[in-house]
């Protein structure tokens, strides 16, 4: 039904969070914010949801202990238990120590480049990925807001913009 | 302003009297000859067996009466030792966590951190326990100097006459010198506390930015002489119990145990204070920061022992590893039980960022986190001076709590002294609208 978004720049990023702020209170719902760099508090301000990435990170950890565990488990204790310099080997418990620091190098490598992994996924990024951006001003200095708009309320949401200091405002036709 | 409530000053008080009862009972009810520990291990095996024949000690063949004697001795020396270490592992506790708190302090002054200044008269008030804390302990090497106790074994001057390692230490081990350098570390730091905390108290009459540029080099200074007479006072209080081992790390592994159990400290005592209405600047973004501390100093810690356990135990050394053999084998379960209440169980819960905003959450891993560094310090000092007769008993808990209601007595009895928040201060501002 929203065949049509608004393009709204401002040159400043709190004007862009007293725009968002007015937006919200009046229940129209903002597509997108561009930004050149990370502004704080704007996802509070948006009311987007917190990122779950960090739990993602925790359980890939325990993932990399476990998949360090039962690799040494299996090649120095199960698969062939030599006496290398006295060590014991009989079970896995008893030769720990020495297989700590791999268990915690296979935590931290699991942890951090699934979760990487993960990021790229979640946010569809990748080499030759075509770029999103609307309009290229905002990686350098502009901060461009995107809201879906209809016929029966783009002249309000236009005027809330215009009043919260847009410095541009473009009607654009939704691909 | 606070007043100590008249709650937490008997509660305190009766902590002292309790401890001191018991302590003093402890002593008493140590044996005083030889002779009293044959007839406990006699009528400890003959219980074993139903049987009363305690008196029977001079029945057995000449051979095992001579092992019998050696054996009860070395037994009578230990339990004789029991009180003593008892009571010197909580003094050392809760004097380095004080330390701790005015090292935490210090860093905080000399880093110019934003978030922390309206806690700084929290730290200030912990750091009190600077003087009485130095006081006992220091009483105590004194008294363990009159050869009142075996602590030290190379205090003795039998044992070193018999023994070619420690005679090889005397240059740097020996009673005198041991004393004097022990004066230098308490003097040093307890000099340095007074000095910024009175500079911190001038400045509530008004902003002065030469104090502020006084105590930030104080401090500076400060961490410079903590950390070598911290090392310094780690071979001496503690590696020199076992005289015979020696380890490069330790006082870093001293240091990570000192600084988590500050940390520590300072939120749950904000959190009691704030808790009762007092400290109206402190928002749950500061125990956050807190409880990160707490996470990463536990973790560091973790390291630390894990570091100083894997290398000693992959070498494998003989006059290494005896350290850690006897620790396996007489208190394999407090030995084990360090690790998870120092890093395993903070960790978990500690990882969570919004637990370190609920209150109770921080308490609890506080209260793991003290409990397990207090068996840290356990495990280092009991080895060397009560070997396998430790027990955690009356000796122990009475000392506990007659050192800890010292410490909340004079802690409290400071925090009443000044504005429980700085009144001025270049981060003052910054750290009272600290967010996170």
């Amino acid at each position: 039904m929203a065949s049509k978004s608004l393009h709204a720049i401002f040159t400043d990023d709190d004007i862009l969070m007293q725009a968002v702020k007015a937006l919200r209170e009046k229940k129209y719902s903002i597509k997108e914010v561009f930004c050149p760099f990370p502004v704080h508090g704007l996802d509070k301000a948006m009311g987007l949801s917190h990122t779950r990435l960090a739990i993602t990170s925790f359980l890939y950890g325990l993932v990399g202990l476990a998949v360090a565990t039962w690799m040494m488990d299996f090649i120095m204790i199960e698969d062939w238990p030599q006496n290398i310099g006295g060590k014991p080997s009989f079970s896995y418990i008893e030769n720990m120590p020495a297989f700590v620091p791999i268990m915690f190098e296979m935590t931290v490598f699991f942890a951090a480049h699934l979760m990487v992994i993960t990021f790229y996924m979640r946010s569809k990024l990748w080499p030759f990925k075509k770029s999103e951006n609307p309009d290229v001003r905002t990686t350098d200095d502009k901060f461009l807001m995107e809201i879906s708009v209809n016929e029966n309320n783009v002249q309000a949401i236009a005027e809330v913009l215009h009043e919260n200091g847009a410095s541009e405002i473009k009607l654009i036709d939704n691909k | 302003m606070y007043t100590m409530s008249s709650k937490i000053k008997s509660f305190s008080l009766i902590l002292i009297v309790v401890g001191a009862i018991g302590l003093a009972y402890s002593f008493i009810d140590a044996p005083s000859s030889v002779e009293e520990v044959k007839e406990m291990l006699h009528s400890d095996g003959a219980s074993h067996e139903g049987e009363s024949v305690a008196m029977e000690a001079n029945s057995s063949s000449s051979s095992d009466a001579h092992g019998d004697d050696e054996h009860a001795e070395h037994i009578y020396h230990q339990l004789q030792n029991k009180p003593w270490a008892a009571i010197y592992v909580p003094a050392l506790f809760l004097f380095l966590i004080s330390l701790g708190v005015f090292v935490f302090y210090a860093l905080q002054n000399a880093s110019q951190a934003g978030w922390s200044p309206v806690l700084f008269r929290v730290m200030e008030g912990i750091s009190s326990y600077l003087v009485p804390g130095g006081i006992i302990v220091y009483l105590l090497l004194i008294l363990s100097s009159l050869h009142l106790n075996h602590l030290f074994v190379w205090m003795d001057p039998e044992v070193v006459a018999h023994d070619e390692i420690i005679q090889n230490k005397v240059a740097y081990l020996n009673t005198p010198f041991f004393l004097i350098r022990a004066f230098i570390y308490l003097a040093g730091w307890i000099l340095f506390s007074k000095l910024i905390i009175k500079n911190s108290r001038k400045m509530d009459e008004g902003f002065d930015l030469r104090l502020h540029k006084r105590n930030f080099k104080l401090s500076a200074g400060f961490l410079v002489f903590f950390i070598v007479t911290e090392s310094m006072m780690s071979w001496d209080w503690i590696m020199s119990i076992d005289t015979h081992w020696f380890s490069t790390l330790f006082g870093w592994f001293v240091l990570a145990s000192i600084l988590v159990s500050a940390v520590t400290t300072i939120a749950i005592v904000t959190i009691y204070l704030k808790g009762k209405g007092y400290l109206e600047h402190v928002n749950n973004s500061h125990i956050h920061d807190l409880g990160k501390f707490m996470m990463g100093f536990s973790i560091f810690w973790a390291y630390l022992w894990f570091s100083q356990f894997l290398l000693i135990w992959y070498s494998n050394i003989p006059e290494e590893v005896t350290y850690y053999a006897q620790r396996l084998e007489d208190y394999p379960v407090l030995f084990f039980s360090t690790v998870i209440l120092n890093w395993v169980l903070p960790m978990l819960i500690l990882i969570n960022s919004d637990f370190k905003r609920i209150n109770w959450i921080i308490v609890f891993a506080g209260v793991i986190i003290l409990l397990g560094h207090y068996l840290n310090f356990f495990v280092m000092i009991m080895p060397g001076t009560v070997g396998e007769s430790w027990t955690i008993g009356i000796p122990e808990i009475s000392s506990i709590l007659l050192i800890l209601g010292v410490f909340i007595f004079t802690v409290f009895k400071a925090l009443a002294k000044a504005p429980l928040t700085v009144q001025h201060g270049a981060f003052l501002e910054e750290s009272k609208h600290f967010h996170y």
